[in-house]
């Protein structure tokens, strides 16, 4: 087994592009549900709607700036049309709502008869270009140990992670503030915020839609390196994101980028691992595809027992749970 | 048009041999003949040299049968017009004079019976002239003789809803587990799914892999599928209604188990789908349903099934008992009711039911790792459409969803009929936001 490889690829997913992807729609899942208890399970939709809200009007030839504004807007529209028929339903309901219009939306956009629009089943590629048009990196390849990468791998790593750090930096700002104030208020006992004279419908709308926002920014970053994939945008892809935000700490500053950083590590540690160990003849029972479904029968087994030994998380305050139902 | 253009007598001559052999074949084998003879005389146009004849032609085929004498127009823009009529290998041709812009139609009446378009909407294609970069084009046009493409708007609502129905009554029959869960516990459990997928590769592996009878294979299903559910609870779900784990948080554990047994799933039988080839495909014809034995069995199975629910929900002691405890479970354990043993009966009921939906879920359609979950978000829709807890209202709302699904093809895509069916449980929780059957209390 080649443990330099194995090491090197698992530490290079620390900075990945990926795990900027899914930190920062961790960060705007931990705003609907750590701090302000809303049950989305449907935070798929949101870089759902973000990738194709990009890279559509990308393909029809829009400048960057109208492309990362469409994703933002079309994003808040669909916040809205989430947010007004569930917010004011009981926790479970608004949890079978979002993870069906996130499969709603998820058929539309590979039904056939949008192929024109969305490339259906096939998604989208082709559409880097004005993001690639803007990097002030020359050409070349940088970096030392395992981080060495070429100008376009830099760019989206330093979009990404700086996205990130502001995204965590306004998450901060935001619960220190009387805002945030109310809004874990809302998580707390919704009826005492009410009867203190708020609109709780109205801050739990904001908070979808800043939550959301975020996902949708995580969906432009988490299709920079790669194609747009419908089949990206399952419901697993929703519960992986609820895997790292739990794993960090739901309603915490830096658990979300923490949790991304060890999900994605530890996912390419044991492939790593595992498609060592096959081909040095250990595990002749299973094939390099099975390796890769043990990955996520661990994931699965890790969301069991950290939700029922450590609900709060790494960084998380057992005080500030958010499982009040 | 044609000015200009030098023609070779013999090349003329052949031509109109050609057009009167053709007007002959369409006389002896097309019944619109003499609308031929009355379109404007064929023009064709040659060049002198003969490999340079233009021509539009294609194969007319329903599935493997030639389709001989029905008749294709091709229209040019400047009045051009000829009629081709398909030979006995299904040949059609027309030799055009230019390489320009054509339209090509064929006429659905000259289609033997039985035959019909496809799609009755692409009678026509075009020939634009770019296309001329060889001398002759290929227009197909796709045909059917399947009956359900060329039934009329009742007979394919017939079949839909012969269809809804069955799909209806078998999510009922997991939904009503998932009601019952949630009425006993208050969990929504979403390895509901995988329940159904587990009930459905037991049965594959012993109905196709081992050879058993189907039937045998159901029973066997039904009882690892309880014996499923019982494992479930005391392995898991019990352990954790004693540390006092919150719903939200049973719930995340749940989509954690679903994920785990799903991928074990896929570790064992892969990614492929299976075929329950049971000899219960044949098809038999009820008026205008075509409708195959397999789902016969699965709607009479289904039926007799809920009929045992229904009695002992409301005729036997524990049925009694396990509405009391889904009312209210402190009461219940006041009034002397087991609540941990209704609790573990309802586990084992849930399990048995999701194991024979799954394997009639199987032979409805296919075996395959995921397809449990491929439901789920139905069952749930039809458990919160029918109002969550009612086990009435789970058999409603999953016939509602079961008809919505199988339906809603009749005008949408059918790749977004899943979509239809979610979006409907959207647009209820507006309106009724308890269900149909549910009560108001309950949304809280």
């Amino acid at each position: 087994m080649d443990w330099g490889n194995i090491f090197g690829n698992a530490i290079g997913e620390i900075i990945s592009p990926t795990t900027a992807a899914y930190a920062l729609a961790a960060i705007g899942l931990g705003i609907h549900f750590g701090y302000t208890g809303l049950l989305n399970f449907g935070q798929a939709a949101f870089l759902l709607i973000g990738a194709y809200a990009f890279a559509i009007p990308t393909l029809a030839g829009a400048p960057l700036i109208v492309a990362v504004l469409s994703a933002i807007i079309c994003s808040i529209i669909f916040a809205f049309i989430l947010g007004i028929p569930t917010l004011r339903l009981r926790a479970d309901y608004l949890a079978i709502v979002t993870i069906a219009s996130a499969e709603v939306v998820r058929y539309i956009v590979t039904t056939t008869g949008l192929t024109d629009v969305t490339g259906a089943a096939n998604g989208l590629s082709g559409f880097k270009g004005t993001f690639a048009a803007i990097n002030p990196i020359p050409e070349g390849r940088y970096g030392f140990g395992p981080f060495v990468y070429n100008e376009y791998d830099w760019w989206i790593r330093i979009v990404g992670w700086t996205l990130v750090v502001l995204a965590s930096v306004l998450v901060f700002l935001l619960m220190r503030s009387p805002w945030g104030r109310v809004v874990k208020g809302i998580r707390e006992d919704e009826d005492a915020v009410r009867s203190l004279g708020k609109n709780v419908y109205s801050y739990k709308m904001q908070a979808l839609v800043i939550g959301g926002v975020m996902g949708s920014i995580a969906g432009i970053i988490f299709i920079l390196p790669r194609a747009v994939q419908p089949a990206n945008y399952t419901t697993g892809l929703t519960f992986f994101i609820w895997t790292i935000m739990l794993l960090g700490g739901a309603a915490t500053i830096f658990g979300p980028i923490v949790g991304a950083m060890i999900f994605w590590v530890v996912l390419s540690l044991t492939q790593g691992i595992l498609y060592g160990a096959i081909e040095a003849g250990i595990l002749p029972f299973i094939d390099t595809t099975q390796a890769g479904q043990i990955r996520f029968i661990l994931v699965g087994v890790a969301l069991m027992l950290l939700v029922i030994f450590r609900p709060q998380g790494i960084f998380g305050n057992k005080k500030e749970l958010s499982f009040s139902v | 048009m044609i000015a200009g253009i030098r023609i070779g007598p013999g090349v003329r001559l052949t031509k109109m041999i050609l057009a009167a052999l053709s007007l002959c074949l369409g006389i002896v084998l097309g019944s619109g003949a003499l609308s031929a003879t009355a379109s404007p005389a064929p023009t064709p146009t040659p060049t002198s040299d003969f490999t340079n004849t233009l021509t539009i032609g294609g194969v007319l085929r329903d599935g493997d049968n030639v389709v001989e004498g029905a008749e294709v127009t091709v229209e040019g823009a400047s009045g051009f017009s000829e009629v081709a009529t398909s030979d006995d290998t299904g040949r059609w041709s027309v030799i055009v004079p230019e390489k320009a812009e054509y339209t090509v139609t064929i006429d659905p009446e000259t289609l033997p019976d039985g035959v019909e378009l496809r799609d009755p909407d692409r009678d026509t294609a075009t020939v634009s002239s770019s296309e001329w970069q060889t001398n002759s084009i290929t227009r197909s046009f796709p045909l059917g003789a399947d009956t359900r493409q060329t039934t009329g708007f009742f007979e394919q609502f017939l079949q839909r809803l012969a269809a809804g129905l069955n799909f209806g009554l078998l999510i009922a029959l997991a939904a009503i587990g998932i009601t019952l869960i949630f009425g006993t516990t208050g969990l929504n459990n979403f390895a509901h799914g995988e329940m159904v997928t587990f009930g459905a590769i037991i049965a594959w592996i012993t109905a196709v892999l081992l050879g058993v009878n189907i039937f045998v294979a159901m029973l066997i299903a039904l009882v690892l599928g309880g014996v499923f559910g019982y494992v479930q609870d005391w392995l898991l779900w019990k352990p954790l209604r004693r540390k006092g784990v919150k719903l939200v948080q049973a719930m995340i554990v749940s989509i954690g188990l679903a994920i785990a047994l799903r991928y074990t799933y896929l570790f064992f039988i892969d990614g492929s789908t299976k075929t329950m080839n049971v000899g219960l495909s044949d098809a038999i014809v009820l008026g205008p349903v075509r409708i195959t034995t397999g789902s016969i069995v699965s709607m009479v199975i289904s039926i007799v099934a809920l009929l045992a629910v229904g009695l002992f929900l409301t005729r036997t002691r524990v049925g009694k008992a396990t509405r009391a405890v889904s009312d209210n479970p402190s009461l219940a354990a006041a009034s002397g009711i087991d609540v941990d043993r209704i609790i573990r009966i309802v586990w084992v009921l849930a399990g048995a039911l999701a194991a024979l939906a799954g394997v009639m879920l199987g032979l409805y359609r296919q075996v395959s790792w995921d397809m449990g979950f491929q439901v789920l978000l139905l069952m749930f829709a039809a458990v919160t459409l029918g109002g969550l807890g009612s086990a009435y209202g789970a058999l409603v709302g999953s016939i509602v969803v079961g008809l919505f699904v199988e339906l809603s093809t009749l005008i949408i895509p059918a790749d977004l009929k899943y979509a239809a069916a979610l979006v409907v449980l959207i647009v209820v929780l507006l309106v009724r936001p308890q269900g149909i059957l549910g009560r108001k209390e309950r949304i809280g």
